[in-house]
């Protein structure tokens, strides 16, 4: 394989193993929100959550580009940290993927804390656990399979990012030229042997991942 | 009951007269190089008044369009943004052998959408301050080709490797500059040129000396042999009204 595929390679999965990261800090603690809280705001945390599945990866890529700009508030405030601005940097990658991957995380988590019910939390609290001992020791347990297939889909998609950072990454080898952009780059400018080899390693990984997905919830009807 | 009739009548007649029109108007799906884009409208418009043939433009990177043709993509008429991708579709078969014209010649300019950035002289590009430098893929863009091309000359690309950005087309490497993510960046003359002036910003039109002539060759494709408003659309493009727009956006005819 030519170096510059293995570099792409070894990039995307630098970018799905840090966004994955981030993604369970944030998603897990989302998830349990979301499946607790009787807030009003609960339908619009949702519905936000979950809005990049429907979203063109080119509006919202077009959005950061712009927000994460010089001009937009994200790009000031980065500036003000003394960070400079994200757009073509890994940490403006990892962001954008954060953002996007988050209801493929999200779901399967919280689908599994509502599954659980009530009842085990009750339990718990009876056996005198506190609510962060009971999270900890019984409701993170219970929502294993859950947590599993969110972590295994959000690296998965993450492998497979394509839109969003052909818009704000620049094509940087080593940087934010991922293997599904390098692919896309293989082919316009003809060379099918190249792209044919990656694109077949990428078509592996997916399927392997599918398969731990269905591995996971083998015992119960997928809901992701 | 009378009325009826002769609403449906009236009906008839009008579905008819439409039905007649669309006949004689035939839409051209054209694929059109990112920079021709503007220009290419305001053609066609001209086109449709004068003939009523409809033009369907699909802009994109030169490479792509091409690879697109390659695998069955009904264009019919393809605007490049060089020379040599219309004569390989030629030798491919892919387009009408005889039918290959330069319609306009491309200019390099670099770009930044601030004012007072670039100097008349491009001798920013020697500035320790430039984080990003945006240039279309030189693989698939003639235009990033030929920007390598420039920096290569004035000995610059070595130290300018880190810095550069690359769009996927020239559309999208102006974006990178026009939404300030990119301070400069080489773009085409005709995307931030209008009546004889830059548009916004600050550019320093880059010297024929420093890279080959972007010569933009349209072809007819091999699925718009049969069709007479496709040869009409490319007579069009050689003509007087097509020509004086083509300059009007800083192309040499």
């Amino acid at each position: 394989m030519p170096e510059e595929s293995l570099v792409s390679l070894a990039l995307t999965f630098r970018l799905a193993a840090v966004t994955t990261f981030v993604l369970l800090l944030a998603g897990v603690p989302l998830a349990w929100w979301l499946s607790q809280t009787r807030s009003r705001w609960r339908g619009v945390a949702g519905a936000l959550v979950t809005l990049p599945v429907v979203l063109p990866p080119t509006v919202l890529g077009f959005y950061l580009l712009l927000l994460m700009g010089p001009h937009g508030p994200v790009g000031q405030f980065t500036r003000w940290m003394g960070l400079g601005l994200l757009p073509f940097t890994f940490a403006g990658l990892v962001v954008a993927s954060v953002i996007q991957k988050l209801p493929f995380v999200v779901q399967p988590i919280q689908n599994a804390f509502e599954a659980m019910g009530r009842r085990p939390l009750e339990v718990a609290a009876s056996l005198r656990a506190s609510p962060l001992d009971a999270f900890f020791t019984v409701a993170l347990p219970l929502a294993r399979p859950g947590i599993l297939t969110g972590a295994v889909l959000g690296f998965a998609h993450t492998v497979g990012e394509f839109g969003v950072v052909l818009m704000i990454g620049g094509n940087i080898p080593g940087v934010t030229r991922v293997a599904a952009v390098q692919i896309y780059n293989h082919v316009e400018a003809m060379e099918y042997a190249q792209a044919h080899l990656l694109a077949a390693v990428l078509l592996l990984l997916s399927f392997i991942a599918m398969q731990a997905v269905y591995f996971l919830n083998r015992n119960k009807v997928v809901v992701a | 009951m009378k009325n009826n009739i002769s609403h449906i009548i009236r009906g008839m007649v009008l579905a008819l007269a439409v039905s007649t029109a669309m006949l004689v108007a035939d839409e051209i799906p054209v694929a059109v190089a990112a920079n021709f884009k503007a220009p290419a409208e305001i053609i066609a418009a001209e086109f449709e008044k004068s003939t009523g043939h409809r033009v369907l433009l699909s802009p994109g990177a030169t490479g792509a369009l091409a690879t697109q043709v390659k695998h069955g993509a009904p264009f019919q008429v393809f605007l490049s943004a060089d020379s040599s991708t219309p004569t390989k579709l030629v030798s491919e078969s892919l387009a009408v052998e005889g039918s290959q014209f330069t319609y306009a010649t491309g200019k390099l300019v670099l770009w930044s959408a601030q004012e007072g950035v670039v100097d008349g002289k491009g001798a920013v590009l020697a500035k320790e301050s430039i984080q990003h430098l945006a240039v279309a893929n030189p693989k698939t863009a003639p235009y990033g080709a030929a920007a390598i091309e420039a920096l290569t000359k004035l000995n610059l690309l070595v130290k300018l490797q880190p810095k550069l950005v690359q769009g996927e087309s020239i559309a999208q490497t102006h974006q990178f500059v026009s939404s300030g993510n990119a301070e400069l960046g080489f773009v085409a003359l005709s995307q931030v040129f209008k009546d004889g002036k830059m548009t916004s910003g600050s550019g320093w039109v880059v010297p024929q000396e420093l890279y080959a002539p972007i010569r933009q060759d349209a072809v007819l494709l091999a699925a718009g042999k049969e069709s007479a408003a496709a040869r009409a659309w490319l007579d069009f493009l050689k003509g007087d009204v097509a020509g004086k727009i083509i300059v009007s956006y800083g192309y040499v005819k």
